[in-house]
């Protein structure tokens, strides 16, 4: 043990023949930078958009169904494009499993950044709303392919199954894998019920409806379906107003 | 004398972490390789989800990191806190529950990453109940290491020490924040922050894994083994405290500079810059430490290839720490974000830095586990030269492939339009892909001789009895 006949001469050898004092000291200083950093994004108002425009939220999320499926199987929306951030439906969820599961974010970024070369590339730059039910966040780091903030509506819905299916009958230099078992996997309207349940406790706003609703949008149909529909609502939930300041 | 502490020590835990660090260096190495090849030549991925890029790139970052680098810390933790407080391990079942623990999780890891099984955070992929285990193996690591010290028979707890502590408090902290979720089935769950909150405290995490994991741990490693090589003591016992502090308070506030110019706020992205430019000065501080270390025995280098490892390594480690802060200034990242300049910067940090120092270390703690010399002391110099080189050529691919990316993006024409279609830019970079996997592949083959030159080691001690011998011998005094 530390001789303790001779006293230490300074803190910092106080520190070193005291492994408990060195313990704290250090978990306190290590605990600095995190926390000045993360809490305030928690408590800031202007951290988030919608807290200054409130049109980027959908007024009735969580008040009322997005859609809901009658017994002839006819969808009747709620929430139209552009009407405002709001949960996704179970299908849209179901599609954000897929691309989760498959690495998408290790190649494609969800986060546009306020350039004027990523504008005319992707569109206008991403706001911090509008991944606000985004359990993980899908921003990614790397763009081995193109971003994806706003590639809802860019493409049909046929091109971006065979493109999944064989990405190189379409894009001949593109380097991204196939996906073509992605049609072969069907989906189960009482894992999305759980999965819903799930988001709802970490605070997305579904409806009691929305997580009803699930079965009947989901089952028969592919992890294909799911993703294609996910990809084309990316970017069209909020119309965002060109002569708007949204961020400093 | 040396042998006897055989007795005194457990020794048997180093030997199998070491053994299986390099196992899993050769295991982590080769995915890489792979995948590089896939964005070579993407039929490597033969459309099946089992070997698309995708779930194969976090086996192979969690292979690298945690496989590989967690049984080097492993390994070497345990073996620089005996040797340094005169004590043998505090619990000999809980190393032996760490290391069974430990690789239950690279089992797990492996069986469910190309499952698709993840929570879809970089370097956190592995679902909550893999997270559980980790967290409670990492605690009966710290536990052991701190209860070590605590029963130590030296006044003083050496500088080491005191990193490996740092790297193991602050990564206690990282994985349970940031792997908090809510389970919504036995292998899926979703993280209970989401959007720009999410994104923060997935930097946080992800660039500490770096500064505490992969820099605090293997610094923890330098401090110990590069002296000893060296045999001589530590260059500046001064610089040594500056360089800790600066490093437990300054780093933690880096993950910022990932998310430059996104929806997180100036503030904490600016806040980052600033903290991580500041942090040039304790890095370089802490490589000269190491390097001038060898002041007045520099021939050394010419005939000592362990030496060699140890002291490029800070060569790298110098170089990163620089290009780190120069990278996370808004006016450079708005070039080299989402670039591979990213990801050779990783590497000249991974490669260079932390296998470099690793695999010196590993090196020396042969020689001293199995009580007889190397194998072959040419494979040592021959793996020395892959490393290097394989590194060299794999960074300047990705510089050359990353800055070209980050020009063609916002390349404009004469007509005031964008020059390129993004695809224009994937179809340029294919010559700089298939040099990196080149580089890799290099690297990867002399990983594979060090795996050769070690299990021989380890059959040469047995052939001799040398590891025997030691045993027998009675404990010292």
């Amino acid at each position: 043990m530390a001789d303790k006949k001779t006293k230490p001469k300074s803190f910092q050898e106080w520190m070193e023949v005291n492994i408990w004092g060195l313990l704290i000291v250090t978990a306190l200083v290590l605990s600095v930078g995190g926390l000045v950093e993360i809490v305030p994004l928690f408590y800031m108002k202007n951290t988030m958009e919608h807290h200054t425009y409130p049109e980027i939220v959908w007024d009735k999320a969580g008040k009322e169904p997005i859609v809901t499926v009658d017994e002839a199987g006819q969808q009747q929306w709620n929430w139209k494009a552009g009407e405002g951030m709001r949960p996704y439906t179970a299908l849209e969820l179901a599609g954000r499993d897929v691309y989760q599961s498959n690495g998408c974010y290790l190649c494609h970024s969800q986060m546009i950044r306020p350039f004027r070369d990523e504008r005319e590339r992707y569109g206008h730059y991403s706001l911090a709303s509008e991944s606000m039910f985004d359990h993980p966040f899908q921003w990614g780091s790397k763009r081995t392919g193109p971003d994806l903030a706003r590639v809802g509506g860019k493409y049909s819905d046929e091109w971006q199954r065979q493109h999944m299916r064989a990405p190189r009958s379409l894009v001949p230099e593109s380097v991204m894998p196939g996906y073509p078992w992605l049609d072969e996997n069907y989906l189960s309207g009482k894992k999305m019920q759980r999965h819903m349940r799930g988001m709802r406790t970490v605070g997305v706003p579904y409806s009691d409806a929305d997580i009803e609703a699930a079965p009947a949008l989901v089952e028969g149909k592919t992890e294909m379906d799911a993703l294609v529909t996910y990809l084309q609502v990316l970017g069209t939930m909020v119309a965002l107003d060109e002569s708007k300041t949204y961020r400093e | 004398m040396e042998a006897s502490l055989e007795r005194k020590y457990n020794f048997d835990v180093v030997r199998w972490f070491t053994i299986m660090a390099v196992v899993y260096l050769v295991v982590g190495a080769s995915v890489g390789v792979y995948i590089a090849a896939e964005l070579a030549w993407p039929a490597l991925n033969f459309d099946s989800p089992y070997l698309s890029f995708g779930r194969l790139r976090p086996l192979h970052t969690n292979a690298v990191i945690f496989a590989f680098g967690g049984c080097t810390l492993m390994a070497t933790a345990f073996y620089t806190v005996q040797r340094t407080c005169g004590a043998r391990l505090w619990s000999d079942k809980m190393a032996w529950f760490t290391f069974w623990g430990w690789n239950l999780v690279i089992v797990l890891a492996v069986i469910t990453l190309p499952l698709g099984l993840t929570q879809s955070k970089e370097y956190a992929e592995l679902e909550w109940p893999v997270d559980i285990l980790i967290a409670v193996v990492w605690l009966s690591f710290t536990i052991n290491f701190v209860m070590t010290i605590a029963n130590r028979k030296s006044s003083h707890i050496y500088v080491s020490n005191w990193f490996f502590l740092g790297m193991m408090i602050m990564i206690v902290y990282l994985h349970v924040v940031n792997s908090l979720a809510i389970p919504v089935g036995l292998f899926k769950s979703y993280s209970i922050f989401s959007g720009v909150q999410d994104a923060m405290i997935q930097w946080w995490w992800g660039h500490n894994a770096v500064g505490f994991y992969l820099t605090a741990g293997f610094l923890g490693i330098m401090y110990y083994f590069v002296p000893k090589q060296a045999g001589r003591p530590i260059y500046s016992y001064r610089l040594s405290v500056i360089h800790f502090w600066a490093l437990m308070f300054g780093y933690v506030w880096l993950g910022a500079h990932h998310l430059q110019y996104t929806a997180l706020p100036d503030w904490t992205g600016s806040l980052g810059a600033a903290v991580s430019i500041a942090m040039i000065i304790p890095s370089w501080g802490g490589a000269v430490n190491g390097m001038m270390t060898l002041s007045g025995a520099w021939d050394r280098l010419r005939t000592d290839y362990v030496l060699r490892f140890l002291i490029i390594a800070l060569a790298f480690y110098a170089m990163s720490t620089f290009e780190g802060p120069v990278m996370s200034l808004k006016t450079v990242n708005a070039l080299s974000h989402y670039t591979d300049w990213t990801i050779g910067h990783v590497h000249s940090g991974a490669l260079g830095w932390v296998a470099g120092i690793s695999i010196g270390a590993i090196y020396h703690l042969m020689t001293r586990l199995y009580h007889t010399e190397m194998f072959s002391v040419r494979l040592i110099n021959f793996h020395f030269w892959t490393a290097t080189i394989g590194t060299v050529i794999y960074i300047v691919a990705m510089w050359v492939s990353g800055i070209m990316q980050g020009l063609m993006w916002r390349a404009y024409d004469e007509y005031g339009t964008l020059a390129y279609t993004f695809v224009e830019s994937v179809d340029a970079m294919h010559p700089y892909y298939a040099m990196r996997t080149v580089g890799g592949a290099i690297f990867l083959l002399g990983a594979v001789v060090m795996l050769f030159n070690i299990l021989m080691t380890v059959r040469k001690s047995l052939s001799e009895g040398s590891l025997s011998k030691a045993r027998a011998l009675p404990a010292p005094a």
